[in-house]
């Protein structure tokens, strides 16, 4: 009923290969877009900005990037947080190095520093696999980390390591509100999901999820296994690394290498397993669940627990929202293993056909 | 009908009544944490600065009249989370604001810039940013009492006070947790060791540092006069513990404030004797105030500690001496601009800047000797620079040496310079204090 395509007749091939083929889709994704850009801008308080949304894009972003490369091309990873890192430090030492350089040239080469970065770290996937994939990239993420505080040139002899974001400045106007950085974060993301839908479309992507499927098979049908997965690791540390970077510019303002420690790797891991392994919508709706889930908790578990009359401090709050958010995630993957993504699809399935159903 | 309007002018009432309540209510934003690694070290020091605050209430009925009101969020030491939180508690903290305390220097350095936005005070009382001693930079951000440099400075003073005076020829390391909390001292102690001719040699332990034996295999081989150990958590107990093992002396092991509480000294057991620490309040209950706060808080049933037997902890006696400067600088806040009133964050950012906390007015407080002197101004955010040395006798900390200055002249400019680094990479341009009253 709300999803139905009768009518909707393909009569050209660009029409049958087009990103959203249906009819419905286009109508809903370009009234998010206008719902994103121009009414949350006018609408939303400055709490929702800096502490949720641009949190929420940005995270969507670096699990896009780890998406592309665990969910699509097979590979598992467990050092995005430090190619995130690698990212804010890079696109911190180029606005500070190079005189005049435009902000968004900075996170240009961020991104690609940290793909730079990743395709090195990526050239064990030649030899190995799986679980022990993931123990050689947890190497990644503790050099990188060593890494930076080892050398004080990174962060500027900061004789505390930690680095502080320049302001951020475009075509000589600054951006300071939340509401600008909102803004310049989602037009980003925006542009950076948009390429990873039509990415993933591409032989590149159709590449990386045979190889995802079986490698073997994929090697003998004729796809060269080491530029496909060197690729991979390339344009996935090139998210994360972007993502690093507006995670300083745009979020924290300054940032240490502790904070992109393993935990955050984690985080973003748990964000796609959540939101479904080798979906685009996944990687936002699992950095959703993941980041606003605490929030969420955080904000009505202190009034319910007074309208029940519990005595509940803020330490009691802290433990039953980690309990009630370690039991909302068992309980998403046990009624659904493939993610937020795939009960997004059966309620589409569902709407499609209602209210009739076979 | 006549129901509905009863209803509605009940609240009507309340609003009215909230509203006049609400100007004299000088409010506080917590981002504190009591769970998480470091969560036990937060719920002491958060319950000494809470109980204060109810002290002040409940002794006085608030600052002249206005009642201390807070509202706590958890930030699990963590610096996204304590931004959060920070961004939540910013929209109560727009009519009144006391100065906010995250306790992490990570969370302090990505508020720094915020707080100076949203003209919110940032203490950071033994942490945080350093060079924001630098008034001028920071007029916002204020490392309290005491910093790492000065510290290290004074831990300095102390050894070469207890070598009759010269530390030339001798051999010290520098046992320290490698993140910014550790890397913040080396600055001065290299600066101290060009002045005071010893060698200096710098050893680091990665977080967490529950496995120290490469390191204290190194002291060994080294054979120093002295460890200065700049600890944190569970690194301060497992290296108590190593030290034991590779038979160093714990009296020639000195600690910084991190690394010197009871949380520290009584999981090591009989290896933490003799230890010594740094430290910038002491502990135990002989101080008045915190036998008092016991009485009034605890004896009306609002302490804030779930296990009183922590009551006169060094940590939970920290967390008051980071209240009584809040208070203080609200009072002095009031002072100038109406006494009775709810500050705002400026105003408060006024008083911090102006605090006057003489040895007269600790008796007064009855905190006699639970924090140095403070005096702060414009040019100088930090206001004491002292720090007494603590001993462990098994049992207790026991201090062992008068109120001890780092060397001022040598630690200020330095800060100086990196605060004017980050004036010029932000673009700020820096306040004349000359001009500041």
């Amino acid at each position: 009923m709300f999803y139905r395509e009768t009518g909707q007749f393909k009569t050209s091939y660009a029409a049958d290969q087009q990103l959203f083929p249906i009819r419905q889709d286009r109508i809903a994704m370009a009234m998010l877009l206008v719902v994103a850009f121009v009414a949350v801008p006018l609408f939303a308080s400055e709490y929702l900005f800096s502490a949720i949304l641009i949190p929420f894009l940005i995270l969507s972003l670096a699990a896009l990037g780890l998406n592309l490369l665990t969910g699509y091309a097979g590979q598992l990873s467990l050092g995005s947080a430090a190619f995130m890192a690698v990212g804010a430090y890079a696109a911190y030492n180029f606005q500070l190095r190079i005189e005049g350089i435009s902000i968004l040239a900075s996170f240009f080469l961020a991104g690609l520093t940290a793909a730079a970065v990743g395709l090195l770290f990526g050239l064990p996937s030649l030899r190995i696999k799986g679980f022990y994939l993931a123990v050689a990239t947890l190497a990644a993420q503790f050099f990188i980390v060593w890494c930076l505080t080892k050398f004080p040139w990174l962060s500027n002899d900061s004789s505390s390591g930690v680095i502080s974001a320049q302001k951020l400045v475009i075509l000589g106007y600054v951006l300071e509100s939340p509401r600008e950085k909102y803004l310049l974060v989602l037009a980003i993301v925006a542009l950076l999901a948009l390429g990873a839908k039509n990415l993933v479309r591409s032989a590149t992507g159709r590449a990386w999820m045979a190889v995802r499927d079986m490698d073997v098979a994929a090697a003998v049908i004729g796809i060269r296994l080491m530029p496909a997965k060197l690729l991979a690791f390339a344009v996935s540390s090139f998210y994360c690394g972007v993502a690093g970077a507006l995670y300083a510019f745009c979020y924290l303002g300054s940032v240490e290498p502790d904070g992109f420690s393993l935990d955050l790797s984690f985080r973003i891991l748990f964000m796609i397993i959540i939101g479904g392994v080798g979906s685009i919508l996944g990687s936002f709706l699992g950095a959703a669940f993941i980041l606003l889930m605490p929030i969420f908790l955080d904000l009505t578990l202190p009034p319910a627990a007074a309208f029940l009359g519990l005595p509940f401090s803020s330490a009691t709050v802290s433990h039953v929202q980690i309990l009630l958010f370690g039991i909302l995630i068992m309980f998403f993957l046990v009624v659904e293993p493939h993610g937020l993504a795939r009960l997004w699809q059966i309620a589409k399935e569902k709407l499609r056909i209602w209210p009739f159903p076979y | 009908m006549n129901r509905v309007r009863k209803i509605f002018l009940a609240a009507l009432m309340a609003t009215l009544g909230c509203a006049a309540f609400a100007a004299e209510e000088q409010f506080f934003p917590i981002t504190s944490y009591r769970v998480g690694p470091y969560g036990a070290n937060g719920m002491a020091l958060f319950g000494g600065f809470i109980d204060y605050l109810n002290y002040i209430n409940l002794k006085e009925g608030g600052v002249n009249g206005v009642v201390m009101t807070w509202e706590e969020c958890e930030t699990e030491y963590n610096n996204a989370k304590g931004v959060e939180c920070y961004e939540r508690l910013k929209t109560k903290a727009r009519v009144s604001s006391g100065p906010i305390h995250p306790l992490s220097t990570g969370i302090s350095y990505a508020l720094i810039d915020k707080t100076a936005a949203d003209k919110i005070p940032l203490a950071m009382v033994g942490y945080g940013r350093t060079d924001a001693t630098d008034g001028s930079v920071f007029p916002y951000a204020f490392p309290l009492v005491t910093t790492y440099q000065m510290q290290a400075s004074a831990i300095v003073r102390y050894l070469r006070d207890k070598e009759k005076g010269s530390l030339a020829g001798k051999k010290i390391v520098y046992l320290y947790h490698d993140s910014a909390y550790g890397k913040e001292a080396i600055i001065a102690l290299e600066a101290e060791a060009r002045l005071g001719k010893f060698e200096l040699v710098e050893i680091p332990v990665a977080h967490p540092g529950n496995e120290q034996g490469a390191q204290w295999l190194r002291i060994r081989q080294e054979k120093p006069d002295y460890v200065i150990f700049w600890g944190w958590g569970v690194m301060n107990q497992t290296a108590l513990k190593a030290a034991q093992k590779v038979g160093f002396p714990r009296d020639r092991m000195i600690g910084s404030w991190w690394a010197g509480s009871e949380e520290d000294t009584v999981p090591a057991g009989e290896a933490a004797k003799g230890y010594l620490s740094a430290t910038f309040n002491v502990a135990g209950k002989a101080v008045p105030l915190i036998a008092e706060i016991e009485k009034v808080v605890y004896g009306a049933g609002k302490g804030n500690l779930p296990d009183p037997g922590k009551i006169g902890t060094v940590l939970y006696n920290r967390g008051v001496a980071s209240a009584i400067l809040s208070v203080e600088a609200i009072r002095k806040a009031q002072e100038k601009y109406g006494k009775g009133k709810a500050m705002t964050g400026e105003q408060v950012r006024w008083g911090m800047e102006n605090l006057n906390i003489t040895d007269a007015r600790l008796k007064a407080l009855g905190a006699t000797g639970l924090l140095p002197e403070v005096r702060t101004s414009c040019a100088n955010h930090e206001g004491s620079g002292k720090v007494k040395i603590q001993q462990w006798d098994g049992g207790k900390w026991v201090v062992v040496s008068d109120w001890l200055e780092g060397n001022k002249s040598l630690v200020h400019p330095l800060f100086q310079a990196t605060a004017l680094q980050y004036a010029k990479e932000k673009g700020i341009t820096p306040r004349n204090c000359a001009k500041e009253s």
